[in-house]
């Protein structure tokens, strides 16, 4: 019963907003360039579905393929300094420095870096400077949770360092990193899209490209169609990710 | 023992163990008991003074105020901890993390992890990964603390046969009278902190308690003795 209502409160409320958004669309005759109605979007959809799909398909790669990266780089950073304090505090300043950083500042730099005929690998750099900050964090978080008396246990056991590391710090992590991993993967497509609206083309052509390009020919039916496609994956993924998340836990904890 | 920004937490105190002996150490909260313990542990070293464990590296096990379990293990996992870490081979391990936990009266539940147990199954699990290493000293903190009245007294009955079996020294801390009485052989108390032994009682009786033992007059006389030393303990504090 409640997964139902999971799935059908939203779903009534979406429907709700379009009948409000195509009623007012029509009754005050609202041009099209200026807001197009969810029946022109639809039309506008369906007549490039193959185009819209394929550009879903290359954003939401080059997105996975950034929060891989993030995720090895992350992990074993963290996994790095987190057993001294030492070089956690000089690592950590670094790291919160990448997450501020805009990355529309440094694209045009990422773009000249990866090389113009390879605009696909400045878009992936750019989404997992974006994705690497949440799974760092998280996952120096975790490592640091660890219940002190198990601590104090591994001491009077005489365990070496990587005993502590994998044998309890590294499991005490885990529902920090899932959490982490949850959050990157929103930005890693938010990161990718934002890349590709400075750096991409040619082989790097995803949804940002079909939005450029739809707003540029004044298609606003079309560019919306694109921005609706890339709601519904990001909503995809994410529920992907906590269906994900939530079985891990129930194995790692052996119950919710 | 002196703690930096919390000043002093215990001392000057000084006990000596003979091999097999059960120790009870009661006293108010925040009077040391716990760091006692640590320092018998070798988890810390004493401000001044020294503490001398008999027992070499591996022959001391801890039972904390809660169970301690990793929660991502299942039962017999955590139990080979202790076996695993020393580098047992994970068989042999393992086999001997089912046998003390059918020790324990938990043969069955090896795979269940720690969030399906009750709250004395989880502390039978911490018992037996404490025994699974056949220690010659057992430092219990207030292993009964959490638990509810049957269960604290099936668990001290279990600790004493297990006691009967293996013979190691038992040093246990507690706030409570009659279980301190109930399994201890030598009782120190004391004072409010930082601790310093207010009195020592020495407890006649054969162990492990026969049934029926907490009905018996000299039971009931000793807690009584030990209650008002408590007390006299306790007032004696600024």
């Amino acid at each position: 019963m409640r997964r139902l209502t999971a799935i059908l409160a939203p779903a009534i409320l979406i429907l709700a907003l379009l009948a409000g958004w195509e009623a007012a669309c029509r009754t005050l005759q609202i041009p099209s360039y200026f807001l197009p109605a969810p029946s022109a979007i639809g039309a506008a959809a369906a007549q490039d579905w193959a185009l819209l799909l394929h550009s879903a398909w290359n954003t939401l790669s080059m997105a996975l393929v950034a929060l891989a990266l993030a995720s090895a780089v992350a992990m074993g950073l963290a996994l790095l300094v987190a057993p001294s304090f030492l070089l956690e505090s000089a690592v950590r300043p670094i790291a919160v420095a990448l997450q501020v950083t805009p990355i529309v500042a440094v694209a045009p730099q990422a773009v000249i870096w990866a090389g113009l005929d390879h605009p696909e690998r400045a878009v992936v750099g750019l989404a997992a400077i974006v994705a690497f900050f949440p799974i760092f964090s998280g996952a120096l978080t975790g490592l640091r949770s660890t219940d002190p008396d198990l601590e104090r246990l591994f001491d009077l056991y005489g365990a070496s360092r990587a005993q502590r590391l994998f044998r309890l710090r590294l499991p005490s992590a885990a529902p920090f990193i899932l959490e982490g991993h949850k959050v990157a993967a929103g930005l890693a497509i938010v990161g990718a899209v934002v890349a590709e609206f400075v750096a991409g083309s040619g082989s790097a052509q995803g949804l940002a490209w079909r939005i450029l390009e739809a707003a540029n020919r004044l298609q606003i039916a079309k560019e919306f169609a694109a921005v609706i496609v890339l709601g519904v994956m990001g909503v995809g993924l994410h529920a992907l990710l906590h269906a994900g998340e939530r079985w891990i836990l129930l194995r790692w904890r052996g119950r919710r | 023992m002196d703690y930096p920004g919390r000043g002093r937490a215990l001392g000057p105190f000084s006990l000596s163990l003979s091999a097999g002996e059960t120790v009870a150490l009661i006293g108010p909260s925040g009077c040391g008991k716990s760091t006692a313990l640590r320092l018998l542990a070798g988890l810390e070293a004493p401000t001044r003074g020294r503490a001398a464990p008999a027992s070499a590296k591996g022959e001391t096990s801890v039972v904390f105020q809660s169970a301690t379990l990793m929660p991502w293990a299942t039962a017999q996992d955590n139990v080979a901890l202790p076996l695993e870490l020393s580098g047992t081979p994970r068989e042999e391990a393992r086999a001997r993390a089912r046998e003390a936990l059918a020790k324990v009266r938990l043969a069955g539940a090896e795979t269940a992890k720690p969030a399906q147990l009750s709250g004395g199954m989880a502390m039978r699990v911490s018992l037996a990964r404490a025994l699974v290493t056949r220690p010659k000293l057992l430092l219990l903190d207030e292993p009964f603390a959490a638990l509810d009245e049957i269960t604290r007294r099936a668990l001290a009955d279990d600790i004493q046969v297990l006691w009967a079996e293996l013979k190691p020294a038992i040093v246990f801390v507690t706030h409570n009278v009659e279980e301190a009485v109930y399994m201890a052989s030598r009782l120190v108390v004391m004072t409010s902190g930082p601790g310093r032994t207010a009195a020592e009682t020495t407890i006649e009786g054969p162990m492990p308690r026969p049934p029926g033992f907490r009905t018996t007059a000299a039971f009931r006389e000793t807690a009584e003795k030990v209650s008002h030393d408590l007390a006299v303990a306790m007032g004696a504090a600024p």
